[in-house]
């Protein structure tokens, strides 16, 4: 796992990488999930606050919303995943990152959950 | 099996009825139509063969949880095809229609009668529809009163219809969730609970085949708080003649005459999801209201606050006319549906907990919901897969998805004792299998036309027609 990654309550996860918020859902996430089958790719350009439902990802059991965990706007998504929404099943970290947004204020960021923050989090769900 | 496309170009040698002459003039015959060359008596075997492949109640136990798939008397059947009923034009004038009309008024007063409601419409073609008919007063019934309310309450038990309905009325959903017991959390409910809620969504007994252990108190709270109380009537077996949602506190309530009142579904249809409502409602539901006045039944479209029609004429009436053949067939006894509904349900609850685990320990209603996470991911999938070799059609899955592997089981009032044992001893040698020879329950089923099905790759690149080879 990479090492400067929070996570949101809704499972969301986000790297900061040059100044740009990479997201994706969590590996918890899409085993809950289970096969996912489409992926609902927010608009580059598109505006959010932060946890606005950005996109929608339908599996086999269900459809499920997912939010913005930043406040920001998208500038670039994830379009192999319209192709391969398998991918955030295999690879929910790499190559299933959902969108990249310009976070309007960092500071969201360092208010999400560390990394063990978040295992402690999904083990109280569990 | 071949599709109807891929029989032989060119067949001979029978009498084709292309010698039946229907004179139409020869300029208007054509041959270059993409149509498969068969004759009438092959495409009739194609389709015949199809729908001995279908699966259906009157072949076998169809224990499809939130769904109601009871035995649906043929009287039903018998009564919707007398030749007024069934030939009946939508545009007929009141006075040449006075039986059908009093079927449907009377089908109200019974409904008015189970539910404990004011008022009913008949209009809604199916649950969902009845839902936003339901949300649709909610909104006028707001407006006209000058108040903004622009949320609505659904535990995480609901079905999916209960939050699609709120989106498709622009309220914005607060889910609330489930406690320990199964019930809707009670404290998380007090605290969302605020001048913008319209509407609570509640499906009693809900999703988890439990019936609301605090009903009563959270009705109470709703209406203190001036908000709306709907019920999701799809559960309505386990309660006929027992208990009213009604009585319980609720004002609006739909009701799937195709589920508990046993009109015929599984096909797609047609469905009927009449709702009911208090008095304080009833001038907002759809017109035309059929209303009896000095002994005769007339259409009504007198009432202004009403939000309009929401289906052509007056509903699926054939399903009316079933499911008002079904109510008055049980009369009085209609308790005895219910009960027995509890009675199968539970018995059936009692031979599986040993080997499946029961995620909220309580007595259930007319389901209930085993989860088999102990033995893997994927378990349920593969144990619906696998009752299909044993003849059964298999019970919901993956819902509701507060429970882990979930199997949702809804045996209905309508089988015996022998089938419920049957049914149970296939679920524990499934359990056995798993434990021992997980491979096979895995690779399931064996015996269908058509072997496992990929869903997965089905829904990721679906392949929704016959084309022609290229």
């Amino acid at each position: 796992m990479i090492e400067e990654i929070r996570f949101s309550k809704e499972h969301e996860w986000v790297v900061i990488e040059e100044g740009l918020a990479r997201i994706g859902i969590s590996d918890f996430a899409q085993k809950q999930l289970g096969d996912i089958v489409s992926v609902e790719l927010p608009k580059i350009g598109s505006k959010f606050k932060q946890m606005q439902p950005m996109a929608i990802i339908d599996s086999i059991k269900a459809s499920s919303d997912i939010y913005c965990p930043l406040s920001g706007e998208v500038v670039e998504i994830n379009e192999g995943l319209l192709e391969h929404p398998e991918w955030i099943n295999q690879s929910p970290y790499e190559l299933g990152w959902i969108a990249k947004i310009n976070p309007s204020d960092i500071k969201e960021f360092g208010s999400m959950m560390t990394k063990e923050q978040y295992e402690n989090f999904v083990g109280k769900i569990k | 099996m071949k599709l109807i496309f891929e029989y032989e170009e060119q067949t001979t040698g029978y009498l084709s009825d292309e010698n039946i002459s229907i004179g139409l003039p020869n300029e208007l015959i054509r041959n270059e139509l993409p149509l498969p060359n068969v004759s009438e008596i092959e495409v009739i075997r194609h389709y015949t063969n199809l729908s001995k492949k279908n699966f259906g109640v009157d072949l076998g136990f169809y224990p499809l949880g939130s769904c109601t798939m009871k035995y649906n008397p043929k009287i039903n059947e018998d009564v919707a095809a007398l030749e007024g009923f069934r030939n009946l034009h939508p545009l007929s004038k009141e006075n040449c229609i006075q039986g059908s009309l009093q079927l449907m008024w009377e089908l109200e007063q019974y409904l008015k009668e189970i539910t404990g409601m004011d008022t009913f419409s008949l209009q809604p073609a199916a649950g969902a529809q009845g839902e936003l008919l339901g949300l649709m007063i909610a909104k006028v019934y707001f407006k006209q009163k000058n108040k903004k309310r622009a949320k609505v309450i659904i535990p995480d038990s609901a079905h999916g219809t209960n939050p699609a309905t709120a989106a498709m009325c622009k309220y914005e959903t607060i889910v609330i969730p489930s406690d320990i017991r199964g019930n809707i959390d009670l404290q998380k409910f007090k605290q969302s609970l605020n001048d913008e809620i319209a509407v609570v969504m509640l499906t009693n007994p809900n999703t988890l085949g439990l019936f609301e252990e605090n009903i009563l108190e959270v009705c109470d709270l709703a209406h203190n708080n001036g908000t709306l109380m709907y019920c999701d009537g799809a559960n309505m077996n386990a309660l006929l003649g027992i208990t009213r949602p009604g009585d319980q506190g609720f004002d609006m309530i739909h009701l799937n005459l195709h589920k508990s009142f046993s009109t015929p579904h599984g096909g797609g249809g047609p469905g009927a999801g009449v709702l009911g409502v208090k008095s304080f409602l009833s001038d907002y539901l759809p017109l035309p209201r059929i209303i009896k006045q000095n002994n005769k039944y007339i259409f009504d479209n007198t009432k202004e606050k009403s939000v309009g029609k929401i289906r052509s004429f007056y509903g699926n009436f054939g399903m009316l006319v079933r499911a008002c053949s079904y109510i008055m067939s049980w009369g009085s006894n209609i308790r005895k549906v219910s009960e027995h509904a509890v009675l199968n349900a539970n018995y059936l609850l009692s031979l599986l907990k040993e080997v499946y685990d029961l995620p909220y320990n309580r007595k259930c209603a007319h389901e209930f919901v085993i989860s088999s996470e102990k033995f893997g991911e994927k378990s349920a999938l593969n144990i619906a897969k696998r009752l299909l070799d044993y003849g059964f059609h298999p019970p919901t899955i993956y819902f509701p998805l507060i429970v882990q592997e979930a199997l949702m089981i809804e045996p209905t009032e309508t089988e015996s004792k022998e089938t419920l044992d049957r049914f149970a001893f296939v679920l524990r040698s499934i359990a056995h299998e798993l434990r021992e020879n997980p491979q096979v329950v895995n690779g399931a089923p064996y015996t269908t036309p058509v072997g496992r099905l990929d869903e997965i790759t089905a829904a990721r690149k679906p392949n929704l027609r016959w084309a022609p080879p290229k």
